[in-house]
């Protein structure tokens, strides 16, 4: 149980750190939190030539609100974000998602952005990108480009970052007035990965009648799987149904496909319920 | 001849690492791949931080890193570098008096082997710090993340509501002595 050997370089700044990763070749990866990288390397399941450390890039540890976004630099800790009222009070999804996120000790440590670009398919951020649209910039040494979430997440544990690139900021837009949201999932013990979950987002109209819904789902498929809740009328026993209809998960040690379908069902129900009433709570204040 | 390819794997590059360990600065002279961890444990021959899963799962190996908890098995020593880490041999005052977790832990038995005990203690050494008087479900979350295979957890949970009450006692004592210093 130890890492097996790796070229090491610590840059100061954004722009050495992708001269590094320019000349550091395809099998290098970039070292932030480490939550998910230090234990593959620990298990040998990943052997990176080289690791681009970017703990001192303090430039990236930041988190705002800008334009109608929530804006996250790649160096901004779980729980640094988690711990922000103004994100809290912006978009309320994060907040919600974060506090499931493993535990204190590792959202210490762990990046949201690094968890982005990890895209576990049971990833809590990964499935709050996906639902709210979001993007992620990314940096390499001839300049920077955006990518939309629903183009990011390839597959398992595969997001469109190139090796030369750095991840360096994610941004979700913050929640829309007359909507509301919430974030349910079912995990055997608790901080453990989720068996099933489900992240929803509403929109009431101007007169308060039922306007729009959508979630988005995670360990029930490879990238995080978005489904229009809209037709359903906001009616959650139906959405709960149309959910069934749409997951198609696998079976593993965790969990029986039947099982993950069934969990899919009753959090969709529970989570449209609850992310409607946020809408109506918000819309009285 | 079993050829291991020992032979053929050139040496690890080696770094300079200095951590202020529990208020001491120290150096060492590690390979990248060192976890803060082994180099606390074998470099520095403080053993008192235990590995147990070296996955990021059983909480042994907590550390405080500028007075945050982190798992010192899911970070290189080199990510550690310059920083102030106080390990369970830190949490004691100099005379050997307890720290009041320690203290509370040996009131209430939260301890059998031992073995997951210093991360049980600097887990919640930092807790408190954050959170001085948490309610039992709290006192759950703070520990959520640590495994004991003895104890079955129903003391450490009163060990942590009563170290909160240790540290509500010291600081009040510590207010009314600079009270009675100041008159």
């Amino acid at each position: 149980m130890k890492p097996p050997p790796f070229g090491y370089s610590r840059p100061e700044s954004v722009s050495e750190a992708v001269e590094m990763l320019a000349s550091a070749g395809e099998e290098a990866k970039v070292l932030a939190g480490g939550q998910s990288l230090i234990p593959l390397l620990n298990m040998r399941l990943a052997v990176p030539s080289h690791l681009v450390d970017i703990n001192r890039l303090s430039e990236l540890s930041y988190v705002s609100i800008a334009d109608g976004h929530v804006v996250i630099g790649a160096l901004a800790r779980h729980a640094e974000v988690l711990a922000d009222p103004a994100v809290r009070a912006a978009q309320p999804l994060i907040a919600q998602a974060l506090g499931l996120v493993a535990h204190p000790v590792i959202r210490n440590r762990g990046t949201t952005v690094g968890s982005i670009v990890h895209a576990d398919p049971s990833g809590e951020m990964t499935a709050v990108l996906a639902l709210l649209g979001g993007t992620v910039v990314l940096a390499n040494s001839q300049g920077e480009r955006t990518v939309a979430a629903r183009d990011f997440f390839l597959g398992p544990l595969e997001s469109d970052v190139r090796p030369d690139e750095l991840a360096i900021q994610v941004s979700m837009p913050v929640l829309a007035p007359r909507a509301g949201c919430a974030f349910t999932e079912v995990s055997r013990r608790n901080g453990d990965y989720a068996v099933c979950g489900v992240a929803v987002l509403a929109e009431l109209t101007e007169s308060g009648a039922f306007g729009a819904a959508r979630a988005a789902y995670l360990s029930v498929a490879g990238t995080p799987l978005v489904v229009d809740l809209t037709e359903t009328g906001g009616d959650p026993a139906a959405a709960g149904r149309l959910a069934m209809d749409r997951v198609a998960p696998s079976s593993d040690i965790h969990a029986t496909a039947a099982y993950r379908r069934h969990l899919a069902g009753v959090l969709t129900e529970r989570g449209l319920a609850a992310a409607l009433g946020h809408a109506r709570e918000r819309g009285s204040d | 001849m079993t050829d291991f390819g020992a032979a053929t794997q050139p040496p690890d590059e080696l770094f300079d690492v200095t951590l202020v360990v529990n208020g001491v600065s120290r150096d060492a002279r590690v390979p990248s791949r060192r976890l803060l961890s082994d180099c606390l444990r074998h470099d520095l021959r403080l053993t008192g931080t235990h590995v147990g899963c070296e996955h990021g799962v059983c909480g042994a190996c907590t550390v405080l890193i500028d007075g945050t908890a982190v798992r010192s098995c899911l970070m290189l020593a080199m990510s550690a570098d310059g920083a102030a880490i106080t390990t369970v041999e830190g949490l004691a005052e100099a005379d050997g008096t307890l720290s009041p977790v320690q203290q509370a832990f040996t009131d209430c038995h939260g301890l059998q082997c031992g073995f997951c005990t210093p991360g049980f203690l600097t887990m919640i050494t930092a807790a408190l710090a954050g959170n001085p008087d948490p309610s039992e479900a709290e006192a759950r979350e703070i520990i959520g993340g640590n495994l004991c295979r003895c104890t079955g957890y129903q003391n450490i949970v009163r060990a942590v509501l009563r170290a909160a009450e240790l540290r509500r006692a010291a600081g009040s004592a510590a207010a009314s002595a600079e009270r009675a210093g100041a008159s």
